[in-house]
């Protein structure tokens, strides 16, 4: 791509437009905002109260923190659901099936993350399908609590963010050579072995950019939490979304966005380094 | 100005078209040929967008409501005997400020917020216009809620809401399951445990604190006073949490925590527990008796309204007494419209007389003007509660 035709440029404005007017405008407007802070006479002063006010007030920054921890965790989660069902698609069963397997796993995404997680709760409440079918044979006398907890949150995060850790493993896993596995298996390696020393350290890219997708997806999700979650399942974003909507706050609110963008960005990075991955590797 | 829906589309025109070129690097003429053909598609859907929105805006209505306050029939009515166009939105008190403050009152033709949420709003960011009363047909509704909304929603002399609809929250119970839950105070009633929700946001606070034997409305002129009020309101929903099923938060999940049987006893809203009472006799709404929480929801005339013609007209027609019927009897809600009772059906009075005997109707806690910085206090007040063990 030396010589960029004039139908390039002509082709790159609608992009560009799109990013400038759409992204970096409202992002420019959000961090201006960030710093402004009304004062008592109610004019509007530059200062870092909205930022500080994150760690003064400990109610944010342990809301941050738990949000973070759950969602590593919920990012761990996936990978081990996932893992078999990529290794499985990949490179157990037949190519003409596989095809029409990733349809299946496809279609949740179409019918949109509100409608699933409505589909959870009818699942999960009291008087839900699975405590009746429990009920109905004579396992259980009571029901089990599972909506409206971190467990069925977990699922809830876990379902809508699954396919998105799939896809990458599986693009990693196809280019791994067959023969690799059986070259090991000839020279008497376990499968523990095979899975350890071959298998993992060859789809790493995969896993990690899969990986940073959940993350960020479990990260900034709001509906999850809010709808699935129980009564203490308070979510980072749902503080940001009060500072906007409940309290009028929008500096605040602006100032709570960039902290989190800056502090999962920050949680990818040293994840990054303590694997020992490259972003640029990561992102091919 | 681009509406959302457009906006939308030209998105989806970009994304659509042109993404693709990016993916593959060598594209051959008879390609090059097909996607300018596409870019030509989504620049004149551009265009269109652009053109048709302001074509359009000559006879259309753009209304910032709430679900279920404009009913298809008379929507298609409206449309039919004005020859203008209707486009809704839906929208809640929060959504509704932050939207219109976004575009500093533009958008939208006209708006209803509550009647509290008006005149604070309106003092800080200028986001209404003030009612022409002489072009809305006063004759018709009912004179003390006119007074009342044009006093609380007064800014520099001048009235910004005109009444359009009354209702209350208080409690939906199971009755067969907790026959005796009737006061705000069973929200943290451990006969209960397990089987108890409510929406989280500030209404349950002045219920908690009204449920406490106490009058926060009385404190909406002693700031520091409210503020001692409201830890001790924090105080009584921490204690009481671990009763709590959990916290609904819409209209959909209020209705759908009581329907499957998670809970018994819930904070809620009289239509929605009419309409419960409709499908399940169990349930039925009851007014606490330390006192149900009026609201009135009004028509407010956003800054920048583009059709001042049809606001008006959509207002005076949503309340003239049949209309107002009609949509009193699919709502369950009142209305501001003097006669409407006379097209009522039964169902609808019955529902009144059977949850309001007199002494609650007398009781009930009309929401006063919210003072501007309450809702930053309520808000800590209500992280801190969710965030608890």
């Amino acid at each position: 791509m030396k010589n960029r035709s004039g139908t390039f440029y002509l082709l790159m404005v609608p992009v560009l437009l799109w990013l400038v007017m759409l992204i970096v405008i409202p992002h420019l407007d959000m961090f201006f905002r960030s710093f402004q802070f009304e004062n008592d006479d109610g004019s509007m002063v530059f200062s870092l109260n909205n930022y500080l006010s994150f760690f003064e007030d400990s109610i944010y920054w342990v809301t941050f923190v738990k949000t973070a921890l759950y969602s590593i965790g919920v990012t761990f989660l996936a990978f081990v659901v996932t893992f078999p069902v990529a290794f499985y698609l990949t490179k157990v069963v037949a190519k003409k099936y596989s095809s029409f397997m990733v349809l299946l796993l496809l279609i949740p995404i179409w019918i949109g993350e509100l409608v699933t997680i409505y589909g959870w709760m009818i699942l999960l409440s009291d008087n839900g399908v699975i405590n009746n079918f429990l009920i109905q044979i004579g396992l259980i006398d009571t029901p089990i609590v599972m909506l409206y907890t971190n467990f069925s949150m977990t699922i809830g995060l876990l379902y809508m963010s699954m396919l998105f850790m799939i896809i990458p493993m599986m693009s990693a896993l196809e280019s791994l050579d067959d023969s690799l596995i059986e070259a090991a298996s000839d020279l008497g390696a376990t499968k523990w072995t095979i899975f350890r020393q071959i298998i993992i350290p060859y789809t790493t890219p995969g896993i990690a950019s899969g990986g940073i997708i959940v993350f960020m997806l479990v990260i900034g999700d709001y509906i999850a939490p809010n709808i699935l979650g129980g009564k203490s399942s308070l979510w980072f974003t749902e503080q940001i979304y009060n500072k906007f909507l409940a309290t009028f706050n929008w500096n605040e609110g602006a100032a709570f966005g960039f902290l989190l963008l800056l502090l999962s960005s920050a949680i990818i990075w040293l994840a990054l380094r303590l694997t020992g991955q490259k972003l640029e590797k990561v992102g091919s | 100005m681009i509406e959302c829906t457009s906006m939308a589309l030209i998105l989806e025109g970009l994304v659509g078209n042109v993404y693709p070129i990016f993916n593959t690097r060598i594209i051959n003429q008879n390609q090059r040929g097909q996607i300018m053909k596409k870019l030509v598609l989504a620049a004149s859907v551009i265009a269109l967008t652009f053109t048709s929105s302001v074509v359009m805006a000559e006879g259309t209505l753009r209304l910032l409501t709430w679900k279920d306050y404009a009913p298809t029939k008379l929507v298609k009515d409206f449309e039919a005997k004005y020859d203008i166009d209707v486009k809704i939105t839906y929208s809640s008190n929060e959504e509704m400020i932050a939207k219109l403050r976004a575009t500093r009152g533009g958008g939208y033709d006209l708006a209803q917020p509550s009647q509290d949420r008006i005149s604070f709003v309106q003092k800080k960011f200028p986001i209404y216009q003030p009612i022409d009363f002489s072009r809305v047909n006063t004759d018709q509704l009912t004179k003390s809620m006119v007074d009342a909304v044009k006093k609380n929603t007064e800014v520099d002399g001048k009235a910004y809401g005109v009444p359009h609809c009354y209702g209350t929250t208080g409690m939906i119970v199971n009755k067969k399951l907790a026959p005796d839950a009737n006061d705000w105070s069973d929200l943290w009633n451990p006969k209960y445990a397990g089987k108890i929700s409510y929406r989280l946001k500030r209404p349950l606070l002045i219920a908690t604190a009204f449920g406490m034997g106490e009058d926060p409305f009385a404190l909406y002129d002693d700031k520091a006073a409210y503020r001692e009020l409201m830890k001790r309101v924090e105080k009584k929903l921490i204690d009481g949490k671990k009763l709590v099923k959990n916290y609904w938060t819409s209209a959909d999940t209020q209705v759908a925590i009581i329907k499957s049987g998670d809970a018994n006893v819930i904070s809620g809203w009289d239509g929605k527990g009419w309409g419960l009472h409709k499908i399940n006799p169990d349930i039925d709404f009851i007014a606490p008796k330390s006192g149900a929480l009026g609201w009135i929801d009004t028509f407010a005339i956003p800054a920048k309204s583009k059709n001042l013609d049809a606001a008006y007209k959509w207002i005076n027609f949503m309340l003239e007494p049949e209309n107002a019927g009609y949509w009193t009897n699919q709502a369950s809600y009142g209305t501001a419209s003097k006669d409407a009772i006379k097209y009522l059906n039964d169902e609808i009075k019955g529902n009144f007389s059977r949850s309001f005997p007199q002494a609650d109707l007398d009781n009930i806690k009309w929401h006063p003007p919210v003072p501007d910085g309450f809702e930053t206090i309520e808000a800590k007040v209500l992280d801190r509660i969710k965030a608890a063990k």
